[in-house]
């Protein structure tokens, strides 16, 4: 088999190079999402059995059955592969512009402002404007928040220790603003807004599959273009500009990409942790380092990721429905402490 | 050491405002609130306590007992800061970065759900014990590599560890419904509405480790130089940082129990308080006992009186004043110290 294969059209205009290794592996990861996708809805309290998933699918569904499926077990399903790629690929890329491998949303404070404005939203605006509004208002947050965030750590251009230091300081400010909200708002329930806080997938709806399939398939492939530009900043910014890469107006966008997508990702389920942190790791382990491959493989692996922590959260102490947050942070937790012990040296 | 004479008469100058500054919060501490209460009613509260009256009840059962606990952990929480950072050389270290509230509210938690353990004295030692375990992960973890104990590599663990036991914490919250409620403004961090009973069981902690600190400084003065040279002057460098090490956790662990996560206060008071003695430990740790009475009773006083007639969980108020404290620190640039 050969190693690599070339697609180049006939101008030469277009040219990209795809390795057959990366190929099967990103084959096998859209295989196990497929594969999900059959068995997220399947497994449960009740047991359905794949066939009947398939057929539910495809719309020959019976009784309730049907129900369990269309409107309990798909939704959630697709909201957690979902997410987990949009948590994936907007963990990889703050890794590859920060240049270090402990970045991630939840770590620099992005989810943290993202949670601040959509408790804010559910407190103040939620009787008034409609709760589709409530995506806009949590990534509206992350924008700001990681604007500030980049701004604080300006001083004769950013380091990533910096970052990610100040990125913690306003994280711990963030929860302190959104506890405050919750401690003082009597229209969310302190219990309800501690499970949304900590993540949970439990009220996936159809609406929450639509949002986030429409970000993720703007943005992912937006992503996948300003990968090249991701691959060169590897080297350096001196050496990025000297083959002719806008550095920051590049870092600047593909920033704004990152943070979108982590914004939807909190107005949808909540402050999920760790997510974007190791899917990355996990898929440059998979494919290699290149950043396109690399993209489409986190995007893959974030989904799941999540999709089997919230399987698991939701079967294993049934009928308690225990937030996939909870999971995700037991695992990510020491991954992360592991990491550090890996790269103990650089810091 | 020979200092000069008008060098110390200035820190003792400082030492008196700083009692004076101590006596106002407390003072406010008493006076402000939903009802508030003139100087002279709370000052005849004490000199002939009148049953019937609701101010004197208020202040006696409610008020006191807040402004007596707010003195007692906020002087613990200040010192146990200004021991990590002198035992890690690290402007960052501090009780809450360190993971050490959550560790300890873990333990705690643990002990509630698992064991059904009540008893105050028991919760204590469980505090002390995930207070031990979580400042031992993060020190063993951040002194790991090539270039030793560095300011990100605890950083970076502590939050980590935080989110771990955090996260095991929420699962056994959801898991137990029963009294979330409860725990969760005890998990934000507040004052409010305990008793002096609950102070008590660790008060011989708290009361013995601030003893042993306060006459630690010139050890602590010492070791800050470097082990090289406090072992050639003849210290027991293990003997003291380990000392160091349990006061951080009798001093930390204690203040968890009773108030349970208030964060910052050992970060920021250390700061204040070698901004006015320098690195002179003999002085630092009185000043920062005092400025963390100060700090943690004026925070709950604004907790308080902020939102009328709720109130804000005090945690959250030591972490918007703290968290732009620590952003300023990271900004500034943390290899100095």
């Amino acid at each position: 088999m050969k190693k690599s294969v070339t697609f180049r059209n006939k101008k030469n205009t277009v040219s990209f190079q795809l390795e057959t290794k990366t190929m099967l592996m990103l084959g096998l990861l859209v295989f196990f999402v497929l594969l999900a996708c059959i068995t997220g809805p399947s497994l449960g309290n009740k047991l359905i059995s794949p066939l009947e998933v398939v057929k539910t699918i495809v719309g020959q569904g019976t009784g309730g059955n049907e129900f369990i499926v269309m409107q309990s077990r798909l939704p959630r399903t697709l909201v957690s592969l979902l997410v987990g790629a949009a948590l994936g690929i907007s963990g990889l890329i703050l890794q590859g512009i920060v240049r270090n491998p402990l970045a991630a949303p939840d770590i620099i404070g992005v989810t943290g402002g993202a949670s601040v404005f959509a408790v804010a939203f559910l407190t103040y605006l939620a009787g008034s404007v409609s709760i589709g509004w409530m995506p806009a208002a949590a990534i509206t947050g992350a924008l700001i928040v990681s604007v500030f965030i980049y701004t604080m750590a300006w001083k004769n251009g950013v380091t990533p220790i910096r970052l990610v230091l100040i990125g913690i300081g306003i994280s711990a400010i963030m929860s302190a603003l959104t506890t405050f909200m919750i401690v003082v708002s009597s229209a969310v329930t302190a219990s309800q807004a501690y499970l949304w806080l900590t993540g949970s997938i439990y009220g996936a709806s159809w609406e929450d599959v639509y949002t986030m399939s429409v970000l993720v398939l703007i943005l992912t492939p937006l992503a996948l273009i300003f990968s090249r530009s991701l691959n060169s900043q590897q080297l350096g910014d001196e050496v990025a500009l000297g083959v002719g890469v806008r550095v920051q107006k590049d870092r600047f966008i593909l920033l704004g990409i990152s943070v979108v997508l982590a914004g939807a990702a909190v107005a949808a389920v909540g402050a999920i942790g760790f997510v974007g942190l190791i899917a990355p790791h996990i898929a440059r382990t998979l494919v290699g380092r290149t950043f396109g491959s690399l993209a489409a493989a986190s995007a893959l692996t974030g989904g799941l990721l999540l999709f089997m922590a919230d399987l698991t959260a939701r079967t294993i102490f049934y009928p308690i429905d225990i937030p996939a947050g909870v999971f995700t942070a037991g695992v990510g937790a020491p991954f992360f402490l592991y990491l550090l012990f890996k790269n103990r040296n650089q810091f | 050491m020979t200092q000069s004479f008008s060098k110390i008469k200035r820190k003792f100058m400082v030492l008196i405002l700083l009692f004076a500054l101590f006596g106002l919060a407390f003072i406010a501490s008493i006076v402000f609130g939903q009802t508030p209460v003139s100087f002279q009613e709370a000052l005849s509260s004490f000199t002939n306590y009148n049953e019937e009256s609701t101010e004197h009840i208020i202040i006696q059962t409610d008020r006191l007992p807040r402004a007596i606990i707010g003195t007692v952990i906020g002087a613990s929480l200040a010192i146990a800061g200004a021991l990590m950072q002198a035992l890690t050389k690290n402007p960052l270290a501090s009780p809450s970065i360190f993971g050490i509230n959550h560790g300890a509210i873990f333990f705690v938690v643990v002990g509630v759900v698992f064991f059904s353990i009540s008893s105050l004295i028991h919760l204590t030692g469980l505090a002390f014990l995930g207070a031990a375990v979580a400042a031992f992960i993060v020190y063993f973890l951040g002194s790991l590599g090539r270039n030793g104990l560095t300011p990100i590599k605890i950083v970076l663990a502590g939050a980590a560890i935080s989110a771990l036991f955090q996260s095991y914490t929420q699962a056994m919250l959801v898991l137990n419904e029963t009294g979330l409620q409860d725990v969760l403004f005890w998990l934000a961090g507040s004052i409010s509405g305990r008793t002096l009973d609950m102070l008590v069981p660790v008060l011989p902690f708290i009361g013995i480790a601030m003893m042993v600190a306060m006459f630690m400084g010139k050890a602590i003065n010492l070791m800050t130089t470097g082990d090289d040279i406090a072992k050639g002057m003849g210290q027991n460098v293990v003997l003291v940082k380990g000392l160091m090490g349990i006061l951080v956790v009798l001093l930390a662990g204690s203040s968890v129990a009773v108030v349970g996560s208030v964060g910052f206060i050992g970060l920021v008071i250390p700061h204040i308080a070698r901004f006015f003695a320098g690195n002179d430990y003999r002085w630092v740790i009185p000043f920062s006992a005092l400025l963390g009475a100060v700090l943690l009773i004026a925070a709950d006083v604004l907790a308080r009186i902020l939102i009328m007639p709720q109130e804000v969980p005090l945690g959250v108020m030591t972490a918007l004043v703290g968290g732009p404290f620590f952003v300023y620190l990271a900004r500034r640039g943390v290899s100095k110290l």
